[in-house]
């Protein structure tokens, strides 16, 4: 009854979709105006929280190498970070904006996870290139909650912050157990099943 | 009838840039997962369900954005315009 891990990764993509249309959906209206309804204020905190703790599971049954696993336990500590700090930002438990920066912590680290944690080159196959353009994506993006610690009301910051998600959850969709990509399947890499 | 109490009169003629932006977002996404479902139907197995596991069956790719369009269009976006609304209101009356 395990799914396949692609699923998995969809099922993530779908989340990380979720979790743009809401940053973008903030980014354009305000975040006065976001917050105005409590329950849509802890929408996406909590969401990229709960993203965290499920990636635990993930994480355990998953992984079959020790640094796969590293990677794992890596982006569930980054989302239950990001998301925390977010939540406590949203209750008035926390106050300063530096608290902002975990998000960029989060994503940095991530995206260093990513690009570790591949052993392969770009187009050994789909999932190595979708890895290191990930990565790639993560130490992009968070640049922009980077510069939401210091102008948190600019527009740009929030919307390159949420447009990033929606990247991240399109290379997620597109990823696969084993596919080629451009053309270029390693023949270490196996045959693709389906 | 009292006419001691005025109330506001909602003479919204049209929409801001914001509101259409909100209002857009989610139909865009639905359509962002029809397009791709018409491009890669066999990422959709609800097509060919004969002989599909259960995973298969339960997380299709293109349905889940068009799920996300449609979820955000009926659940979110609503009240977030009528709040967009109601500030941009407070705004033009001050």
């Amino acid at each position: 009854m395990q799914p396949p891990s692609e699923h998995v990764h969809w099922a993530f993509a779908t989340g990380f979709l979720v979790l743009g249309l809401c940053l973008l959906a903030e980014a354009i209206v305000g975040t006065e105006v976001w917050r105005r309804r409590r329950w849509r204020a802890y929408l996406w905190p909590g969401f990229a929280f709960g993203m965290g703790v499920l990636m635990w599971p993930v994480m355990v049954f998953f992984t079959n190498s020790t640094i796969h696993m590293l990677a794992h336990g890596s982006w569930a500590q980054a989302l239950m970070l990001a998301g925390a700090a977010e939540l406590g930002l949203v209750s008035g438990k926390l106050t300063s904006r530096w608290w902002y920066l975990c998000s960029a912590v989060g994503l940095a680290v991530a995206g260093i996870a990513f690009l570790i944690h591949e052993q392969n080159p770009w187009l050994f196959q789909r999932s190595s290139f979708l890895h290191h353009a990930l990565g790639l994506t993560a130490l992009v993006v968070a640049i922009f909650p980077l510069g939401k610690a210091f102008r948190p009301r600019a527009l740009g910051w929030n919307a390159g912050f949420a447009l990033g998600f929606v990247v991240i959850a399109v290379f997620l969709y597109s990823d696969r157990d084993l596919a080629p990509i451009f053309g270029h399947l390693s023949p270490l890499a196996g045959t693709p099943h389906r | 009838m009292n006419t001691q109490l005025a109330t506001r009169l909602h003479a919204r003629t049209h929409a801001s840039a914001r509101t259409w932006a909100v209002t857009l977002l989610g139909p865009l996404t639905t359509v962002g997962g029809l397009v791709w479902a018409f491009f890669q139907p066999w990422r959709l197995t609800l097509l060919h369900p004969h002989g599909q596991g259960f995973w298969w069956l339960a997380i299709e790719p293109p349905l889940l954005v068009m799920l996300v369009g449609l979820g955000f269009a009926l659940l979110v976006a609503p009240g977030l315009i009528d709040d967009l609304q109601d500030e941009e209101d407070d705004a033009a009356t001050l």
